[in-house]
């Protein structure tokens, strides 16, 4: 089964269309990029599917649920980690993901169990009790993912999750998104052609809201006739036509 | 239990900032301190500290705007908000998240602007206790305009707005600081249009035991409390959908 299907999926503000008819499968599973130049659609893309704006026509489905009629339910099944870091600054490392868990709605023992559990797994337990506004930028990044992954979320959106990282930072960050694989579906937008090419099953190139291409990184090499995924992703999006 | 997570939240961010407890609790104090030793050396009936007092407490409250529209505009403008839409959390989670936990917070800051009024010799009756309590539709009137501030401004517009001009035009159209009938025509007239002076004179009925002399000003604040609320909520609700 799909884990998303978006059909003729359109947002259209005022006389721009920033998303113009997306027909996109992921499945479950699967972590799949949306790659585009700025002004693709690729965020719009993220606000209608996570609920936060509504489509202008069109509609997804979410493991079966419709985000247009059953936008609980999808809500119950998602997690995002935006764009910029989304950490309530006063609150502990720890306060941070017991609170994601009880808006989840995790009773309060379980909450602290997950909590810990997910702490350890991102390597948060030394600094639990240290304020998230005090972390480092790649840190706070770290919780920002931990955060969104504390509700066992079966589809999970990862907007640019290392933007303006350094080297080290991405490649921690790299691991745990590989580590996620598998377990549920992933959809992650990135800048960082590098980024898309060693962590994705798929790619989505995306140009003025339009699909232009979805594939496996090495069908999307093959197609552009090259061995270079950012060469093939610049032709593409040159050639771009859909 | 949602909504009660997310208030939790919001009540330690105001409280674990150094600055807000600067503001909301030293600021107020340091005020009663400093008028009182004024009216030691120099009486003045303004300051004793019976009517003192009452208005410091309505002051203090002015800075709950701040708080509640600086945190509402950080969330916005962070992120943090949009990601907390995409949880199970509901509109009426977010606004009560946002104004409930400020009430308790309003309340402990009128006990402690009592409680040193009373070491400065403030005698004590159990009118006190009915005076922090009926702070309570003043501390909505402006945890209310920060939910309506917040909801509009950003972070840095919100320090001007909320933190210069409103507890500015609070500190001078309250009569805490000078007789508004001194200056009369259109300044008092326009002054007890607002709620802000009514808000000090039901405190100094109620600390004088003058209930029946308190409701007439307590209309005025709950109106206009009923009324920011609202206006706070559809302001939320219109960014929510923004977003």
């Amino acid at each position: 089964m799909d884990a998303i299907k978006t059909v003729d999926l359109t947002k259209r503000y005022k006389d721009v269309t920033a998303v113009d008819g997306l027909n996109l499968t992921v499945r479950r599973g699967e972590l799949l990029s949306l790659l585009g130049v700025n002004g693709a659609g690729k965020t719009t893309t993220i606000k209608m599917l996570t609920g936060l704006t509504k489509p202008t026509s069109g509609d997804a489905f979410l493991n079966g649920k419709s985000i247009l009629t059953q936008s609980a339910a999808v809500k119950a099944m998602i997690a995002v980690s935006p764009q910029e870091t989304a950490v309530a600054p006063n609150l502990t490392v720890r306060e941070n993901l017991e609170l994601m868990a009880r808006v989840h709605g995790f009773p309060k023992a379980e909450a602290r169990d997950k909590a810990a559990e997910l702490g350890g797994r991102f390597g948060l337990g030394e600094i639990a009790d240290k304020r998230a506004g005090k972390l480092s930028g790649g840190w706070q990044r770290r919780l920002s993912i931990a955060m969104a992954l504390i509700s066992g979320p079966q589809i999970l959106f990862l907007d640019e999750p290392t933007l303006g990282l350094d080297v080290l930072a991405r490649s921690g960050l790299w691991e745990l998104i590989r580590a996620l694989k598998g377990n549920m579906t992933v959809i992650l937008t990135t800048h960082y052609m590098e980024e898309a090419e060693a962590l994705s099953d798929r790619v989505a190139i995306l140009k003025s809201g339009r699909l232009l291409l979805a594939g496996a990184p090495a069908e999307i090499k093959r197609q552009a006739g090259t061995d270079k995924f950012d060469e093939a992703f610049v032709r593409i999006v040159k050639e771009g036509q859909t | 239990m949602k909504g009660l997570a997310f208030s939790k939240r919001n009540g330690l961010e105001v409280l674990r900032d150094p600055l807000n407890l600067l503001f909301g609790v030293g600021f107020p104090v340091a005020l009663l301190l400093l008028l009182t030793a004024i009216q030691k050396n120099i009486p003045v009936a303004m300051f004793a500290i019976e009517r003192l007092s009452p208005g410091i407490a309505v002051f203090g409250l002015s800075f709950m705007t701040l708080f509640s529209a600086t945190l509402i505009a950080k969330d916005r403008g962070s992120s943090f908000l949009q990601r907390l839409y995409t949880t199970p959390l509901t509109a009426g989670d977010f606004i009560l998240g946002y104004l409930l936990p400020l009430l308790p917070i309003s309340i402990a800051q009128s006990a402690v602007c009592y409680a040193v009024a009373v070491l400065l010799g403030l005698e004590v009756t159990a009118h006190l206790v009915t005076s922090v309590l009926c702070t309570l539709p003043a501390a909505l009137l402006f945890v209310s305009l920060g939910l309506l501030c917040g909801s509009i401004f950003t972070d840095k517009q919100v320090g001007g707005i909320c933190g210069a001009l409103l507890t500015n035009l609070t500190a001078w159209l309250s009569g805490i600081w000078f007789d508004l009938g001194l200056v009369g025509g259109a300044f008092q007239k326009i002054a007890y249009l607002l709620p802000f002076v009514h808000a000090v004179e039901m405190e100094r009925a109620v600390l004088g035991g003058d209930y029946a002399g308190a409701f007439r000003h307590l209309w005025w604040v709950a109106g206009y409390a009923a009324a920011v609320t609202a206006v706070a909520v559809f302001a939320f609700l219109r960014q929510m959908k923004r977003q």
